[in-house]
């Protein structure tokens, strides 16, 4: 074949992975802000000042998710502050000192699998673990949880952030005679800590939209509850059962739910990517 | 990367160098003082790879040796012997003897941490702590000693006064040890390492990552320490070697080929391969 042949094909060949490509971006693109739009359409009118100070109401009455929105954020809360440190610890001994060790391994490889472990899961085992012992639903459950869910995501981005620290940094603070524990304290996790922020707010932004496993641990409650030992409302409870009820109201209220949600999440996400790119800035 | 592939990659056993004839015990180069470190018959292993094969060599206190050789010969190896920073990757490990003052540091009972107070180390790439200029310094006297924040202040302005750096930076001490430029950035480290007040002060390649003009602040920083340090540097350059160190140690492929006062070895090598390196026939 001829040069000039082998070229226009060539150009052809990439013309089409470039259409392709691009079309496959635009596709994914449309979804999101198709879902984004739906979003702001259906979840507007729920807006005003019921939704935020109102409990769930019965249906054919006024009303808002207050409940609802306290629950997310203390269920959520909770289980960060319990997964983080379990996450961070774990990720350590990985990263740092099971560098020979046989079981790091299969720490890691664990870790993998509760990962991508469907949080319906989850949700059974906290149910079989502590609401059946304890006899009722409770948002400690929840919490809890929610927390298993933390730990695999914070352990991962971790390590992985841990294991960004160049050893030349871990070197020259070994090399002034530091022990261990300090090198990792003061200097590696100073080091890494931006990253490992990120990792613990892509996990509260997964957490904030789980489910399943809420659905056998904390459940639901129609009214205001701060009692962590009982049924706590919680938005994607709430969501999914207003959006499935018959009831117009219940729907908007719903809507609004989704709404509320899914910009908190966005909002994480844009933080932690902010967070990531000033780290990289200055390493 | 391991040593035997930089070998087998940089440095060709070239059929006509025979065995080294490593005279230790021979008074090639005569003190004044006892040596500082005596090394006796120092073998290294990474995993099963033998990087260095009996090591024989007297470090003298108050003065410069340079480790010289092409890649992969050893002499980082050996450098990394004498604070026992390998320690820290698990399948490397040191045979023989080496004494500082006398004194086995490669005993099993070792205090690795009193050892390496006592044995700075700076490396190739700069390696600031993520912490500001002030913290960087104090980090290493606070491990050690228990002094007021005024004592503290002196002994970090002390530090960099000896690093050549006060000047430059006496106005910015709170901010990050990482905003400053790269040659600032080693004299930091070497500011760092003296302010520990260490007895041996090891170089490994301190000036291959920095301009022309950083390297002479350097080598001047060298020149100016040596009155208190035992100063043992690795360096690629010949240059450098001839004119910042008293005695001069030529390795290759993990062996001791010659060591004698540095001008002996630039002007009057005894053995063949030290004289086809530092003219460049090879390495």
């Amino acid at each position: 074949m001829q040069a000039a042949d082998l070229y226009a094909r060539r150009r052809t060949v990439n013309g089409i992975y470039l259409a392709l490509s691009m079309a496959a971006t635009a596709t994914g693109l449309a979804i999101l802000f198709l879902i984004l739009w739906t979003l702001l359409r259906n979840g507007i009118p729920a807006l005003g000042s019921d939704l935020f100070t109102e409990t769930t109401p019965p249906p054919g009455s006024r009303g808002g998710i207050a409940n609802a929105i306290y629950g997310s954020i203390v269920m959520t809360a909770v289980a960060t502050l319990v997964g983080t440190p379990v996450g961070v610890l774990t990720a350590t001994y990985l990263a740092e000192f099971g560098a020979g060790s046989r079981i790091a391994p299969v720490i890691r490889f664990v870790n993998d699998i509760l990962l991508s472990a469907p949080s319906i899961i989850i949700g059974l085992f906290v149910y079989e673990l502590m609401v059946l012992r304890m006899g009722h639903f409770s948002a400690w459950a929840g919490s809890v949880a929610l927390a298993i869910i933390v730990v695999p995501v914070v352990v991962r981005t971790s390590e992985d952030m841990l294991r960004l620290v160049p050893a030349s940094l871990r070197e020259a603070a070994t090399a002034l005679g530091t022990p261990q524990w300090k090198v990792i304290v003061m200097v590696i996790y100073r080091a890494a800590i931006q990253g490992m922020l990120t990792g613990v707010m892509l996990a509260v932004a997964r957490i904030g939209g789980e489910t399943a496993p809420l659905l056998f641990t904390a459940l639901n409650n129609q009214f205001w509850s701060t009692n962590m030992n009982g049924p706590m409302a919680n938005l994607p409870f709430v969501i999914f059962q207003f959006a499935m009820s018959p009831y117009a109201d219940w729907q908007v209220l719903a809507w609004g739910g989704a709404m509320l949600i899914t910009i908190a999440i966005l909002l994480l996400n844009i933080l932690a990517r902010l967070l990531a790119n000033w780290s990289n800035r200055s390493p | 990367m391991t040593a035997d592939l930089s070998l087998t990659v940089e440095a060709p056993r070239a059929p006509t160098l025979g065995r080294p004839v490593v005279r230790p015990q021979e008074p090639a180069v005569v003190a004044q003082t006892a040596p500082k470190v005596v090394i006796k018959d120092v073998r290294f292993y990474y995993n099963n790879y033998e990087a260095l094969k009996g090591i024989n060599l007297a470090l003298h206190d108050k003065r410069v040796t340079a480790f010289i050789g092409p890649s992969g010969c050893g002499k980082s190896t050996l450098l990394r012997i004498l604070n026992r920073i390998y320690e820290l990757y698990p399948g490397q490990r040191a045979t023989g003897e080496v004494l500082v003052d006398g004194h086995n540091i490669l005993d099993a009972g070792q205090d690795l941490n009193l050892l390496r107070a006592k044995v700075g180390m700076v490396f190739q790439k700069p390696t600031p702590f993520p912490m500001s200029i002030y913290d960087n310094i104090a980090f290493g006297i606070r491990l050690y000693e228990r002094i007021s924040p005024s004592e503290l202040d002196e002994r970090v302005e002390e530090a960099l006064r000896r690093a050549a750096l006060w000047d430059e930076v006496k106005d910015k001490l709170r901010q990050s040890g990482l905003s400053l430029s790269g040659g600032q950035q080693q004299r930091l480290c070497i500011a760092r390492a003296v302010a520990v007040k260490p007895e041996i002060l090891l170089l490994d390649e301190p000036a291959s990552a920095l301009d022309p003009i950083s390297t002479q602040r350097i080598e001047e920083l060298i020149a100016e320490l040596k009155s208190d340090y035992c100063i043992v540097i690795v360096t690629h350059n010949m240059q450098q070697a001839a004119r910042s160190s008293d005695y001069t140690a030529f390795m290759y492929l993990g062996e001791l080929v010659e060591y004698s006062e540095t001008e002996a070895i630039f002007t009057h090598p005894r053995e063949k391969r030290t004289e086809d390196y530092i003219t460049g026939r090879f390495g």
